[in-house]
């Protein structure tokens, strides 16, 4: 069947405010964000009026030359460390969850608790947890891993700072990647098991040779949208750290986020540029993601 | 590993040592869940302890008085009270309503407009139109709030609740859910619906809607939350409004104040958290069935 011309027009209406939206607030931004990275445009300008002025590559010979962006970019990939370990224990939960025990519901939800938790909220929380005088402290005190006195003040101190900050995102993450990966291990179908069973298979070699391999799929996905999450992460730390202290946890789109709007120079065009720097490696570490999760799956 | 027991049928006799192993692993298995239970609310146990605290009893009563001050002896609402006058939280409870409730009809009203066409209808470029909006999950978008912010400037909407909603209401997530839902509905009902002679909009209105009532409430509800727990975006965006700002971003004022009252943040927080966990406890199936739907 022929579409008809008013059946056309009638969708485009219905489409239309979506589409004024995400090209006005998601597609435009993308563009001109990229622009902006070749153009000189700050506070200044601005305030005069003016619009960004095109000076080629020298927002990107600026970057090259600041320390403070180059130990943003060694941060953010520091913080990529959050990936494995948040992908291993989140499909390690679902496993245990994955099961009809009583009272299994109230575990799942309550391990979600977190991932529905303001970071604000979870900033108030965590900075009492890491207080010099906090519970972390007192706990490492009652398994004599320090002295009395001698704990540490973990968002403080530059050596744990961003350790410290990553272990929020690991709190407020694995009940999110919990759900997808019980989804996953819901779909595997159970015959499968109870053949490789019959045929004397243990536990754990179920775990790596069935369960592992029939939720590539969802591990792949998983730990996409986590490295993409760990390279954007900035709530956590401009509400735990600020990128301090001594700039230990001034991550790259940290960076971005303090040259376009902390201090007094808006410098917009700078912050573009350093964005898509950001970008491009989130876009080459998505396709790594995709080379290593996605390629094994052909041989089998 | 333990996840396979359940699928294997129960035999009538099993040799005791076999049984034995098995309640072992129960046990086990309620112990790992336990740990893990207390790492996921700790945080909030001992917030909601500090919040009930008395700070007036036991003269200078701190946070950090271990083990004291996770289990309070004298227990009080004063501190939610104080913190409400105090800093007049009611204003602030009225901002997340306004930014939240704004976002949520917009993504509905945006989201069910946009799925309808492309779940239904037979039109030019549907395909293409399709694919750019679910490639909004996946293209970079580390340096939107900049231009965004200066877009709101130039529309004079930086400072207004309607320009921390306007750039978060059209998501792929969104339009996607409701898509999956339309085409769920039978086409026979469309088809009688249409031979009544009813419009696109009424059919919309009045078939598509009431039959995809569980769709749009995981939706709503995911809104919900996703809003108003938001804080780097209302932040930046109202930051030259200091009177519009939601709870989430007075609360992180609170602790920021110079006569700082762990007590009073404590309640603070928790007056903040106590409407989304009470939304969560009533609607978790929703929550875990929409995000199961986004990865299928």
């Amino acid at each position: 069947m022929k579409p008809l011309p008013q059946t056309t027009l009638l969708a485009f209406i219905f489409l239309a405010p979506a589409l004024l939206l995400l090209g006005a607030f998601t597609f435009y931004p993308m563009i001109y964000g990229v622009y902006l990275g070749f153009t000189e445009y700050g506070g200044a300008r601005f305030a005069q009026g003016l619009g960004p002025k095109f000076v080629g590559l020298d927002n990107f010979r600026t970057l090259a030359g600041d320390e403070l962006f180059w130990k943003g970019i060694a941060n953010s990939l520091r913080y990529l460390l959050v990936v494995p370990v948040l992908q291993l224990a989140s499909l390690a939960v679902a496993v245990l969850v994955n099961t009809q025990i009583p009272g299994i519901a109230f575990f799942r939800g309550a391990f979600y608790v977190p991932v529905v938790t303001s970071i604000s909220l979870a900033a108030v929380m965590w900075e009492w947890v890491y207080n010099k005088d906090g519970t972390l402290n007192w706990l490492l005190e009652k398994l004599h891993v320090f002295s009395a006195g001698q704990g540490l003040s973990w968002l403080g101190n530059e050596n744990t700072a961003l350790y410290a900050v990553m272990f929020v995102t690991f709190w407020r993450g694995f009940g999110y990647y919990m759900v997808l990966y019980l989804a996953g291990l819901q779909g595997i179908p159970g015959e499968l098991e109870e053949a490789a069973r019959l045929d004397g298979a243990t536990r754990w070699q179920l775990f790596w040779k069935i369960t592992v391999p029939m939720m590539r799929p969802t591990i792949l996905l998983c730990s996409l949208l986590s490295t993409i999450a760990a390279l954007r992460a900035l709530e956590e730390i401009v509400v735990l750290t600020n990128g301090g202290p001594l700039n230990s946890t001034y991550t790259s789109l940290m960076y971005v986020y303090s040259k376009a709007f902390q201090g007094f120079n808006f410098d917009y065009g700078l912050a573009s540029a350093a964005g898509l720097v950001v970008s491009i490696v989130a876009l080459g570490l998505s396709f790594v993601n995709f080379r290593f999760f996605g390629e094994q799956r052909s041989d089998s | 590993m333990t996840t396979l027991t359940p699928r294997i049928v129960p035999r009538a006799v099993k040799p005791s040592s076999q049984r034995q192993q098995k309640s072992g692993r129960l046990v086990l298995r309620y112990a790992l869940l336990s740990v893990i239970l207390l790492f996921a609310l700790f945080p909030f146990l001992w917030t909601l302890a500090i919040a009930l605290t008395d700070k007036g009893a036991g003269g200078g009563s701190s946070i950090y008085d271990f083990p004291a001050s996770l289990f309070p002896r004298h227990l009080t609402l004063n501190n939610f009270f104080d913190v409400y006058k105090t800093f007049s939280l009611g204003k602030y409870i009225l901002n997340s309503v306004s930014i939240s409730a704004l976002t949520v009809i917009g993504t509905l009203v945006v989201s069910a407009l946009a799925a309808y066409p492309l779940a239904r209808f037979e039109f030019p470029g549907r395909k293409l139109i399709f694919t750019v909006i679910i490639a909004t999950l996946v293209l970079p978008g580390e340096t939107n709030f900049i231009v965004n912010t200066l877009t709101l400037q130039k529309l004079h909407l930086l400072g207004t609740h309607l320009g921390v909603v306007l750039p978060t209401v059209a998501t792929a997530f969104g339009i996607f859910l409701m898509r999956q839902a339309f085409m769920g509905v039978p086409q026979a009902l469309v088809e009688a619906a249409r031979l009544d002679g009813a419009s696109e909009a009424r059919i919309l209105w009045s078939v598509m809607l009431p039959l995809t009532v569980p769709s749009m409430a995981a939706l709503a509800i995911f809104t919900l939350v996703t809003s108003w727990n938001a804080y780097f975006w209302p932040s930046l965006v109202l930051s030259s409004a200091p009177d519009s700002v939601p709870l989430s971003v007075a609360v992180l004022k609170l602790k920021g104040q110079f006569n700082y009252d762990p007590f009073n943040v404590a309640a603070g927080s928790l007056i903040m958290m106590v409407p989304i966990l009470i939304i969560f406890l009533f609607a978790q199936r929703y929550f875990m069935r929409g995000l199961e739907g986004a990865v299928k």
